[in-house]
């Protein structure tokens, strides 16, 4: 074990913007929002923020996908700094706070901000949601081995790493089902999530099918929303008006094909080499994790992050889930704002703000008690990044 | 309103070859030629011994059928659902896949590990997409 650089980098500050269905809000509106208040939350300045970082950055996406690039962001808060970044390659959407860590461990700057904003919900308001390269005649790059298919969504391409991991080891529709319904659970503890109703068995098995194994309730809910986070240098803990948070271990890795179809073992996500790679960083082990923040883009991604991290052994995953163990007052309350798939689609840093104020013992009804140690997992299929963070 | 239509893939460099050999009837490979492991996408180099000296090789068509999907979500206005698609596993090379659809397969036929074998449907003057059938009909 080698202790990592990461460990000299705190998170200091968290908040989220309005988060919701068709808010008809513009993505830089909702980022100084989050920005501003997480700014505040760290007990700063605007003007002590030296770092900006996001994901993705000005890229080519989806509609409301992208979010506002990090010069808009800087220039719009007028702040100075001494490092920037953003990018779609990387551990994941989490890539920047990771990087973020690294670079105030490293003295590139002090207080760094970083974000994620989407507005896929106002954005697809009058089409409903479409393919990736719906409209386009032809397609170019990776996908252009996908979409003309008709395999234009991650859902396509994640349905069949579900299925295989079915056909392999038993898994069970219903306990797909599990993740869908812990989630809904516990949404109905955060105000903030989008689909608060109580959800059962039967409603899940009932909705309309997207692509097999995954119905409507398997998949992530677009919403419009921005959450911001603020690293700073492990020597401001003692100045923050709460707990700091500690990273204590990141997981980069990615130790097979970077392919969404030639990855080897569909059975198994980049999350496990991202999640050996943040074991190897720390003396903790999977039974000192008091809450589990995995990422459910599709329900059957956090499957296959439990079993990455070594919650459970390989292939099961599915029994695993059953009676009760992930839920609040479980031995292994996970996704306990509810997810993306009722908390809503706010791609990875959801699972980061609620780690935090969890550490934090933030969380009200739905605080997971005495909370000292909180994994991040985020990504599916062969994107993946993950840490271990600390009260 | 745009006008929906599937789209097809874009001649490009890399993967022009791959398409125009689909048109022409022939599923192609970049291979390499100091240790014969097929390269997809092509690439410039064989990632596995690094090897520089590529030239293509022509597989058989035969698959087996790695995992799959039925699709029944309409990704554009006017598409039909529902349809399979497939991650094959071409016979020549363990881990060389392709995404397709599985096509004269009635939905409630299609396995895992079935056998497949390649049947072509020509989307322009210059492409074909290689779609999969059941070895020996459905």
């Amino acid at each position: 074990m080698s202790a990592g650089l990461e460990r000299r980098a705190i998170v200091s500050g968290v908040a989220q913007s309005a988060i919701g269905r068709r808010l008809f809000r513009d993505d830089l509106d909702l980022t100084c929002e989050a920005a501003l208040a997480a700014i505040a939350d760290a007990g700063l300045r605007p003007d002590d923020i030296d770092g900006i970082a996001a994901y993705p950055g000005p890229v080519q996406g989806g509609p409301g996908f992208a979010g506002p690039g990090v010069y808009e962001v800087q220039d719009a808060l007028g702040i100075d700094v001494y490092w920037h970044l953003s990018g779609l390659e990387g551990p994941a959407q989490i890539s920047p706070i990771i990087h973020a860590a690294l670079a105030v461990a490293a003295g590139l700057c002090r207080h760094a901000l970083i974000y994620r904003t989407v507005t896929e919900s106002t954005a697809a308001a009058d089409t409903g949601r479409r393919g990736i390269g719906a409209g386009s005649l032809e397609i170019g790059g990776f996908t252009a081995f996908f979409i003309p298919f008709g395999a234009m969504s991650a859902a396509n391409w994640l349905a069949l790493y579900a299925r295989r991991h079915m056909h392999e080891f038993g898994t069970t529709k219903e306990q797909l089902g599990a993740i869908a319904l812990t989630d809904r659970r516990h949404a109905a503890l955060n105000p903030k999530a989008v689909y608060r109703e109580p959800m059962t068995m039967q409603d899940y098995l009932g909705a309309r099918m997207i692509s097999e194994p995954f119905g409507l309730y398997d998949c992530d809910v677009p919403v419009d929303g921005s959450t911001a986070v603020v690293v700073s240098s492990a020597d401001a803990a003692r100045d923050l008006p709460h707990p700091a948070v500690h990273f204590n271990a990141v997981g980069t890795a990615m130790r097979a094909r970077p392919l969404w179809d030639q990855w080897e073992d569909i059975t198994t996500m980049a999350a496990r080499d991202a999640a050996a790679h943040m074991w190897s960083r720390t003396d903790l082990k999977p039974a000192d994790v008091d809450t589990a923040q995995l990422y459910d883009g599709f329900s059957f991604l956090t499957l296959a992050w439990l079993e990455a991290l070594g919650f459970c052994g390989r292939g099961e995953s599915g029994p695993f889930v059953e009676n009760g163990r992930i839920a609040l007052g479980g031995e292994l309350p996970l996704n306990t704002w509810g997810g993306q798939l009722s908390g809503g689609r706010l791609h990875g840093f959801g699972f980061v703000a609620e780690a935090v104020r969890q550490l934090r013992h933030e969380c009200g009804a739905r605080q997971v008690r005495d909370c000292e140690v909180a994994v991040v997992g985020v990504g599916g299929g062969p994107v993946a990044g993950c840490m271990l963070l600390t009260r | 309103m745009p006008n929906f239509v599937r789209p097809i893939p874009a001649l490009e460099p890399r993967t022009e070859a791959f398409w125009r050999a689909c048109r022409a009837g022939r599923l192609e490979f970049t291979r390499c030629v100091p240790c014969n492991h097929l390269i997809h996408p092509s690439r410039p180099i064989c990632p596995k011994c690094r090897g520089r000296q590529l030239d293509v090789m022509a597989v058989s068509g035969r698959a087996r059928l790695h995992s799959y999907t039925v699709n029944h979500q309409r990704w554009y206005p006017g598409q039909e659902v529902p349809y399979i698609i497939g991650l094959v596993e071409l016979i020549e090379q363990p881990g060389l896949r392709l995404m397709t659809n599985i096509v004269n397969c009635a939905l409630d036929r299609v396995r895992i590990g079935m056998p497949l074998r390649v049947a072509f449907e020509n989307v322009s003057d210059e492409v074909a997409l290689p779609m999969f059938e059941p070895e020996g009909g459905a």
